[in-house]
């Protein structure tokens, strides 16, 4: 079987007010696979993400980011989304008065038209949006309720995935899913994205702790570390960085 | 980008769109104010006796008053011998009413507002009076709502054929002296909308409106009286345009709202007037004094406003909540853009026992717009039990606009109970980015942040409003958005 390459980040170079962040990133994740990508803090995951999904604070300096074979470095994020590129955020964020329904109604239809499909109605819609909280077990009640306002924590991770499920994306970044949630919480969140896996998705987990990957089986684990992937390997390789830290992983590395 | 990006851009090159001017012809008083003005003007109209004598005591009464300056507002001083007082259409028979007989290109203008004025277009379902420059052209659905005992006209028309309604509540709720602007058009009102819903009866369609200022350098003071006797129910709308023109124009409107004993009036403002250009030049000076009483008990005054015009707004409208158990309501999305200048807010007086108020306040501001809130909540020894809830909520777009609130509180009584609540927000950038990622372009994000933030305003409003609400929030705010 022909595998399909989902994304291909070449020597990236990225930063901020001209400190660099990312000093030379190689990333190949195909369709189908699970990668996790795993660094302590100020290591560049956040900055990593936020950069794959096109926010314009980071300056790129140097280097590709490949989407089914397209150079999407010049995309708006908006176009990027209707590519197919979704980000779940670490700290999901509140719109007071915007309804959630009504919310992944227009992102629903600003993406379709995008991409040349038609509309969906508000029924089909409709449709559309309670069977994908069936299966992820969300309360219909999340539909009507405004866009992460008075949500808790988990509320607002599960509303996440809720909304990766509607929009469908080829690829999608957990930008530290795991921030601020309890075991039960996780358990809930990562079950989502497990239905979410697929033969023609791509999912990449960003994350500090292994602890999230008992529950996402990730087929990579990739380190990252001042800005450089430093280590790549299967998933045992997330269990070892459990148990001899980063410091640790890094002098191996530079050996 | 792509060119599905069109209708964004197409949305963003768009400017005020009510900015063209009608050629008609017009009698036009030369300019300045005196006297002999104000007598012309009453003259013109055919007036009473006791009308003039009003007129004059309220000019008398505005020469001793100095201009408000504490609002936060700058502008240059205004000079009012430079403003002409009166301006009409000319039309055949100046005394007649007939649909027919009005201007076809007044006609043509208030069509292209989407304003309709012929009784076939009935289905349409709001009754319209429609003010151009200073006098009203039309006013539809009149025989229907007379057969309900209502009377739904022009002022000139109240004046002439109800003079006893006139005479009774004309500045019963803003008396002539009130202040330096409501004085001013007490002077020199030229017309305006005059509606009364007699005892028990349920006005049956939405009344409404439309005010045009037209011709150049010329002022716009009109006033409405809406009496709802006992029992009655009224909802009223008002909307409002004028064309593009460099020089600031002035509009000194006066609202007198009455509701005896279990009367309900709900006035709804779409003020769109011309705000001026994206340097400030030009648009309209907004200084309106609007004042409902509740003056039998469990009466009920709602306004709703939704302010994106004019240049500069001063305008609080209230509600004196004299009947016991009465409930006074204001609701208002106040948007100020590019130069805009906005000091609004109410006026909550309680009188009565059990009184109960709510204000709900939304500001927003964008380019260098600066935004005030200003509200007064007062509460008099006598209206024990008396209560208040206020939320004042304020969003800023982008770093060179400003919101400001000043809440005045004032409570006389220990039984009362006084809430204020305020927030701050500023649309974040990652509000925007978060729309973004899901696919939403950044015009579009903004738009829909702002609606949702209106969102408890925008549902007071009647249907139709608040669909022209939206989309002239929408249309305010293009190219807000970096």
């Amino acid at each position: 079987m022909k595998v399909k390459r989902i994304l291909e980040v070449r020597d990236l170079h990225a930063g901020i007010d001209g400190r660099e962040i990312l000093k030379g990133i190689d990333l190949t994740v195909n369709a189908g696979e699970v990668h996790a990508i795993m660094g302590p803090n100020g290591s560049g995951k956040s900055t990593f993400s936020q950069v794959l999904a096109g926010r314009d604070t980071y300056a790129i300096t140097h280097g590709e980011i490949l989407f089914e074979g397209k150079n999407i470095i010049d995309m708006p994020p908006e176009d990027r989304a209707a590519e197919g590129i979704f980000m779940a955020f670490q700290y999901p964020v509140e719109i007071p008065g915007v309804k959630n329904n009504y919310f992944l109604k227009t992102a629903l239809n600003s993406i379709r038209k995008h991409r040349g499909e038609p509309e969906l109605d508000a029924m089909d819609f409709l449709s559309v949006l309670k069977e994908k909280m069936k299966t992820l077990k969300i309360d219909e009640s999340f539909a009507n309720r405004a866009v992460n306002y008075g949500f808790s924590g988990g509320e607002k991770k599960r509303n996440e995935i809720l909304q990766m499920a509607v929009l469908d994306p080829k690829l999608a970044i957990m930008d530290e899913t795991d921030s601020g949630l309890d075991i039960d919480a996780l358990k809930i969140v990562a079950g989502g994205v497990n239905s979410l896996r697929g033969p023609d998705r791509a999912i990449v987990v960003i994350t500090h702790y292994q602890r999230l990957l008992n529950y996402i089986v990730p087929d990579i684990v990739h380190v990252l570390m001042d800005g450089r992937i430093i280590r790549t390997g299967g998933k045992e390789l997330a269990l070892e960085l459990e148990e001899e830290g980063y410091e640790e992983i890094n002098n191996g590395a530079a050996q | 980008m792509s060119d599905l990006d069109d209708p964004i851009r197409e949305s963003i090159q768009k400017e005020y769109q009510w900015g063209f001017v009608t050629e008609i012809e017009s009698e036009t008083f030369p300019k300045g104010l005196s006297e002999q003005v104000v007598a012309m003007i009453s003259a013109k109209k055919r007036e009473p006796e006791w009308l003039l004598a009003w007129r004059l005591q309220a000019y008398r009464a505005w020469l001793k008053m100095e201009e408000p300056r504490w609002a936060n507002v700058k502008y240059p001083p205004i000079d009012y011998q430079d403003i002409h007082y009166y301006s009409a259409p000319k039309r055949p028979d100046a005394r007649s009413q007939n649909m027919e007989d009005l201007d076809p290109e007044i006609k043509r203008t208030f069509d292209k507002l989407g304003i309709p004025l012929e009784e076939q277009m009935r289905l349409a379902g709001v009754a319209v009076d429609a003010v151009f420059d200073s006098v009203s052209v039309a006013t539809t659905f009149k025989d229907k709502l007379a057969g309900l005992g209502i009377v739904f006209c022009s002022f000139s028309e109240a004046v002439r054929n109800h003079p006893d309604l006139v005479r009774k509540y004309l500045g019963s709720v803003v008396p002539h002296n009130d202040n330096y602007f409501a004085a001013l058009n007490s002077a020199v009102f030229s017309d305006g909308s005059f509606c009364f819903i007699p005892k028990g009866v349920r006005c049956p369609m939405e009344l409404s409106t439309y005010f045009r200022i037209n011709a150049a350098e010329t002022g716009q003071f009109e006033r409405t009286l809406i009496v709802a006797e006992e029992g009655a129910h009224v909802s009223y709308l008002e909307g409002c345009t004028a064309p593009i023109r460099d020089k600031n124009q002035l509009h000194a409107a006066v609202v007198e709202l009455v509701a005896l004993e279990g009367a309900t009036v709900k006035y709804s403002t779409v003020q769109n007037w011309y705000p001026g250009d994206k340097n400030g030049k030009g648009g309209i000076y907004n200084f309106v004094t609007k004042r409902g009483e509740c003056r039998g008990a469990r009466s009920k005054i709602s306004w709703t406003q939704v302010e994106t015009g004019s240049a500069i707004t001063w305008k609080y409208p209230g509600c004196v909540l004299t009947g016991d158990n009465s409930v006074g309501e204001f609701y208002s999305v106040a948007l100020t853009n590019n130069y805009q200048q906005a000091d609004t807010g109410t006026k909550m007086i309680h009188r009565g026992k059990n009184t109960r108020s709510t204000v709900i306040s939304k500001g927003i501001s964008a380019g260098h717009g600066q935004n005030s809130y200003r509200g007064l909540v007062k509460v008099d020894k006598a209206a024990v039990g008396a209560r208040n809830f206020t939320q004042c909520d304020s969003m800023l777009i982008g770093d060179k606009c400003g919101a400001h609130t000043f809440p005045y509180i004032e409570v006389n009584n220990t039984s009362s109970q006084v809430e204020h609540e305020a927030t701050t927000s500023k649309i974040g950038e990652d509000q925007i980015f978060y729309c973004q990622q899901r696919g939403i372009g950044s015009e579009d994000a903004m738009n829909m942040i702002v609606n949702g933030f209106c969102k408890e305003v925008f549902g007071e409003l009647p249907m139709e409003f608040a669909v022209e609400a939206q989309r002239l929030l929408e249309v305010s705010l293009e190219g807000s958005v970096g």
